[in-house]
């Protein structure tokens, strides 16, 4: 299938709680692997240098621009993206909250905000303003100008 | 004719904040971008771009490329069929069909870095990108000319062959400026002889980008029977279609233009640069469907950017507060091909002032770099920039109060536009007299901390905003619910601010609106998401489509009730006529034996938009070792009209300055020499993070548009406008010394700073 790649490498992976299985062109990112070969569009593509954050997703726990991550690096990890964020019971309180903020205009980043901002806050369940802007500087949004953005944080933070 | 309104003020639906209808899509991933299109059998496509800011093509070699396992096509300009010599309108501006096509794939010479020259179709990304890059162009490299300055020297190269200007109403050959036009009243020498005081300055500014997250896609598929179909992120369907058949010389009815979800346009998503060439790959690889996706430093390369250039500005003032004249020339780089902002520019420049005498010079001035794109409110910030710096030199040397000196010259009704459209209502004055009893500008700066120093700027700015051509369509359900259908590209929460507007006629909670925005085939004709139009303009056909609606239904209740229509009253979601009522819920489930679904629609085409202006005030810290600034406070007061969703208003508010501060601050074409953009990344092209940024404070002031029921004003670009003037009289303040080039980064402060 890939011409010019003949190399694949053999990955098994978890993602969003569930078992993947995959053949994956080595010099092939996770981005697209979650995007291309799975399927997984939410995490989205900005600038694949690493820059704006909009393809943010956890890597065993911690956060990571997907497109600077091979896909053949998650063997054996546990990546979680933004479908895997709402469960049956509802929306994670960090949807709610940036629905409730008007915390999205466009939406490219939205998803790589979430994942970011649930990578914060479940390890630090209160952050004042400046860390959750600190935290939140390696994602960027072209619409909201940040205010609502931080605000919604700051609403499940509290 | 334009239709005015009486303001109405009871409402039930305009004014709450609502969550948006596409909400739930776009927080857990679902919606669909233009990225995200995959159709069977999809194969990628890539371009290679010149490395020359400006060189003539000698020859494009594609046979390596043609020869790679998996390539299933190669295009090169010489596939396009010849397009038509004729403007069309692409919402914020125009484009010249056979330079656009020119501009999406380079003819005969490259006109900046980064230009596209040839295209390829493959089975993967990868393979596509291995076979771009395996195409040979040789080139003859040409001097770049960089800057306003070169491009308008006598003797400069011209960069585009043939190009005829227009000066003034004179055919001049041999030029980079494509042209040159006047607005003028009254004697400007005289009134500037009679003046107490003028100042005259000439500001300079880079080039700056829209800054998308979502960099430009596009997909395509060229059936047998030669029908086209289309995704791509854009701010309007219908503008692509129209493009795409300009551009390809075929008829706008055999292409279909799908809608995607759009990762932010600021007006840079009114162009196309790679559905054309999708289609064509996709015509020579047999019909299958191809998609493009552009890398970011592309993306900076080539597409969008506002203008950079340079504005001299000249103002003559009286000791009694009073303007006597305002003269200016506006030398805005258009790019590779002609058509900047200039024009916009024009109309904006004097727009917040009440001017006896003026006149406004504009060139339109071609330069080696990407050609200029439409950014939030094309041509104003540059403007304001320029009108406002020297405003404020004027109130420092006269010693007159930055707000009261607005206030004494600012426009209003009746004050004729510097092209000479005079105002109907605007709010200008209301914006003023809120920013003199704001808050933010009532307190202190504060002391700043050791080794720091503070200032606050003030400024103001004005957009005419744009109206044009919308379509709703309503459909009530069974259930007492309405679809609604509508044309407008949904960037920042349209969908609902639409609905909204009909459900306020309707009676019926926006809750219970399901709004779509469907292809081309599917709903009338609707104009690009731009000019600040599509809350007011769809709105508009939205209202009218429940008003029609509304007729509609009385003429059922009447069937029902063995009466006449004319009998029938409705008024907040019930119809009522001879002591009987029934709730337009309940009505939804009864209309089959009335004549079964009811359903409207409405298409707009709207002269006029009522205006909107804005006025800011800034207070920021700058580290005097480092030259380093930090906003701390910032207040933008805008007249809103009447605020129909207040979250997503202040939202489109807080964004644009944002924007704003980072093109006072921060952001640049960073242009070497030989026309390369050294900065090409988001890491060097420095947009502002959530670190970068404080909260920023709204005041919404609502004069009503008289031109919309609820008296709606577009309010998306204005507040782009005021930060590149406020921010640099706040640094003026803070350091003592004053800045005409923007962006006013640490190192211009240290220079300035380390000057004395």
């Amino acid at each position: 299938m890939t011409t010019n790649s003949p190399s694949k490498v053999h990955v098994t992976t978890t993602i969003n709680g569930q078992q993947h299985e995959l053949l994956v062109p080595g010099y092939m990112s996770l981005l697209d692997t979650l995007r291309e070969l799975i399927g997984l569009t939410g995490t989205k593509e900005g600038c694949l240098d690493g820059n704006c954050g909009a393809c943010t997703v956890s890597v065993d726990g911690r956060i990571v621009d997907s497109c600077l991550v091979l896909g053949a690096e998650v063997n054996g990890k546990v990546v979680d993206t933004i479908e895997g964020m709402a469960t049956p019971e509802g929306l994670h309180p960090l949807q709610q909250a940036f629905l409730e903020e008007a915390a999205l205009q466009c939406g490219i980043c939205t998803p790589g905000f979430l994942v970011a901002a649930k990578g914060l806050l479940d390890n630090e369940p209160s952050p004042t303003e400046g860390r959750i802007r600190h935290w939140l500087a390696g994602n960027l949004c072209r619409c909201t100008g940040y205010d609502k953005i931080v605000r919604a944080v700051q609403k499940v933070s509290d | 004719m334009v239709a005015t309104y009486e303001t109405k003020t009871d409402y039930k639906v305009i004014g709450n904040s609502p969550i948006r209808h596409d909400g739930l899509d776009k927080v857990t991933g679902r919606a669909i971008y233009g990225g995200d299109v995959k159709e069977p059998g999809l194969i990628w496509g890539d371009v290679i771009r010149s490395p020359y800011a400006h060189a003539r093509i000698k020859s494009i070699d594609t046979s390596v490329a043609e020869a790679i396992a998996g390539v299933f096509a190669v295009l090169t300009h010489a596939d396009f069929p010849q397009a038509d010599d004729l403007t069309i309108d692409t919402g914020e501006g125009t484009v010249n069909l056979r330079r656009g096509q020119s501009n999406v794939m380079a003819d005969q010479k490259v006109h900046y870095k980064g230009h596209v020259v040839a295209a390829v179709a493959a089975v993967d990304r990868n393979t596509a990108q291995i076979a771009a890059q395996a195409i040979k162009v040789e080139y003859e490299v040409l001097p770049a000319i960089t800057d306003v300055d070169a491009a308008m020297a006598d003797g400069a190269p011209q960069i585009l062959e043939g190009l005829i200007g227009d000066h003034l109403g004179e055919n001049v050959e041999n030029t980079n400026v494509a042209r040159v036009f006047r607005h003028e009243f009254g004697n400007v020498e005289d009134a500037f002889a009679n003046s107490d005081l003028v100042i005259e300055r000439t500001v300079e500014m880079s080039m700056v980008h829209q800054g998308y997250i979502e960099p430009h896609n596009a997909t395509a598929i060229w059936a047998q029977d030669d029908n086209l179909t289309v995704w791509s992120s854009t701010q309007g369907t219908f503008g692509v279609r129209s493009q795409v058949a300009g551009l390809l010389h075929m008829p706008e009815s055999k292409i279909k233009v799908n809608y995607v979800e759009i990762g932010g346009g600021f007006g840079g998503k009114t162009v196309v640069y790679l559905a054309p060439i999708a289609a064509l790959l996709s015509r020579k690889a047999g019909g299958r469907p191809v998609k493009l996706v552009m890398d970011r430093s592309s993306v900076f390369e080539a597409t969008g950017p506002a203008p950079g250039g340079k504005i001299r500005m000249k103002i003559g003032v009286n000791k009694d507060g009073k303007i006597q004249a305002a003269d200016t020339d506006l030398m805005l780089e258009a790019g590779g091909f002609p058509g900047s902002a200039v024009g916009a520019a024009a109309i904006c420049v004097f727009a917040c002032y009440n001017l006896p005498v003026s006149r406004i010079t504009g060139y339109d001035v071609l330069v080696n770099k990407p050609k200029s794109a439409a950014y939030r409110a094309p041509g104003s910030p540059q403007a304001s920039f320029a009108i406002e710096t020297v405003i404020d030199e004027i109130c420092d040397e006269l010693g007159f109060d930055k707000i009261q000196f607005r206030l004494d010259n600012a426009a209003h009704e009746g004050t004729r536009r510097g092209d000479g459209v005079q105002f109907i209502r605007v709010g200008l004055e209301e914006c003023l007299v809120a920013a003199k009893e704001s808050d933010h500008w009532n307190a202190p700066l504060g002391e700043a901390p050791a080794g720091k120093a503070r200032g606050r700027g003030i400024a103001s700015a004005y957009w005419m905003n744009g109206g044009g051509k919308s379509t709703c369509d309503l459909m009530l359900q069974d259930d007492g619910t309405v679809m609604l259908n509508e044309g407008s590209a949904d960037i920042g929460g349209t969908r609902t601010s639409i609905a909204m507007q009909a459900a306020e006629v309707l009676g019926i909670p926006v809750e219970d609106f399901h709004p779509s925005i469907p292809d081309t085939d599917t709903i009338g004709f609707t104009g690009v998401t731009g000019g600040s139009r599509t809350t007011y303009t769809t709105g508009l056909a939205a209202y009218n489509a429940a008003q029609k609606l509304v007729v509609e239904l009385k003429t059922r209740v009447a069937d029902l009730w063995e009466t006449e229509a004319r009998n029938v009253e409705f008024a907040d979601g019930t119809f009522t006529a001879n002591g009987d009522s029934i709730g337009i819920k309940e009505l939804a489930g009864k209309l089959d034996p009335t004549g079964g679904p009811a359903t409207s629609t409405s298409s707009v085409n709207l002269a006029e938009a009522g205006n909107a202006y804005g006025v800011q005030i800034c207070d920021l810290e700058i580290d005097l070792a480092t030259g380093k600034t930090d906003v701390i406070r910032y207040t933008a007061v805008q007249d809103v009209g009447k605020a129909v969703h207040p979250q997503y208003a202040e939202g489109q508010i807080q964004g644009g300055v944002v924007q704003g501060l980072g093109w006072a601050l921060n952001e640049e074409y960073f242009i070497t020499d030989d026309g390369a953009m050294a900065n090409r990344s988001f890491l060097d092209y420095r947009m502002p993070t959530s670190l970068d940024m404080p909260m920023i404070d709204t005041i919404m002031v609502e004069v009503p548009n008289p031109l919309h029921p609820y008296g709606v004003r577009g309010i998306g670009e204005v507040p782009i406008c005021p930060p590149l003037s406020a921010a640099t009289q706040a640094v003026k303040e803070a350091v003592g010394k004053s800045f005409y080039s923007l962006p006013v980064k640490p190192g211009r402060i240290l220079e300035a700073l380390n000057g004395d």
